[in-house]
């Protein structure tokens, strides 16, 4: 899936990277506040749902190799944050919706978690 | 990848406690050189996570400390030493959920207790040496994909 089509879904705002919406294909995503768990977790390429916004969450993008991240619970990062992504090529989208809503609608729509466990929650 | 043969790489990165908004400076800069110097991306990526790891441990826990990143024909090697408390008991830091992260580290998504066991699930080789009051010295080893693993191979000082 298209990270635009992840966009439409959350009805989220580009913060930075809108550009590379149509082109950066999302295939797996992790829902986390815990930089530590993100770290430990996250498979290369993902797309990190989160509600923290310090400049450390764009460090640890930047070490695992996001593909983007998107803020949930309408938490907006600082100018600096958004700087420091787009000086990386890193989208940022924020969605108003909670981060166990943001998730589920993506996982509803066929994007799987970093644990790469396939549950049929769906009948 | 690269072949390296003689080539050597030898950088030193400062890393200073307390400063927040510099932690993951000596990671990415580790992490440039690896890219530019073609290593593979996923052996890549694994350097950074547990430089990564490892200069949040000094900011978060040091008064200061190093990075040292050693590219030779071998593999990859990080020490990351620095001067402060120490760890008291390195076998109950390494449990995963134990953490001494101050609360307001605790906010910013650290202090989960994953650090050290994080660094451990990337290196290949993993040496902590720390004494009370004076320092800790995590260092590490990475193989190209490629190289024969032998046990018992020890880092460079």
């Amino acid at each position: 899936m298209k990270l635009r089509e992840v966009q439409k879904l959350l009805k989220a705002k580009t913060l930075t990277g809108e550009g590379l919406l149509d082109q950066l294909e999302v295939k797996m995503i992790c829902g986390s506040d815990l930089i530590s768990d993100v770290l430990t977790f996250t498979k290369e390429k993902s797309l990190l749902l989160t509600g923290l916004t310090n400049p450390q969450i764009i460090r640890t993008a930047e070490m695992i190799d996001l593909c983007g991240i998107v803020f949930v619970r309408g938490k907006t990062p600082s100018d600096e944050v958004v700087s420091m992504a787009a000086e990386r090529s890193l989208p940022l989208l924020v969605t108003d919706l909670p981060l166990y809503e943001s998730c589920g609608l993506l996982y509803n729509a066929g994007l799987q978690g970093c644990s790469g466990l396939q549950i049929n929650c769906r009948g | 990848m690269t072949e390296l043969t003689e080539t050597r790489v030898l950088l030193e990165f400062p890393v200073e406690g307390g400063n927040f908004p510099a932690a993951g400076e000596a990671a990415s800069k580790v992490k440039k050189t690896l890219q530019k110097l073609g290593i593979d991306s996923n052996l890549t990526r694994r350097v950074s996570i547990a430089t990564y790891e490892a200069e949040m441990n000094i900011v978060i826990h040091a008064d200061y400390g190093k990075i040292t990143l050693q590219v030779d024909p071998d593999g990859i090697w990080i020490r990351a030493e620095d001067r402060g408390k120490g760890i008291p008991d390195i076998s109950q830091a390494m449990i995963e959920g134990f953490s001494t992260a101050p609360e307001r580290v605790r906010e910013m998504g650290f202090g989960a207790g994953m650090g050290l066991p994080n660094i451990k699930k990337c290196a290949d080789l993993l040496e902590i040496s720390s004494k009370l009051n004076i320092g800790t010295t995590v260092a590490m080893g990475f193989y190209y994909p490629t190289a024969k693993r032998e046990s018992g191979q020890s880092k460079p000082n």
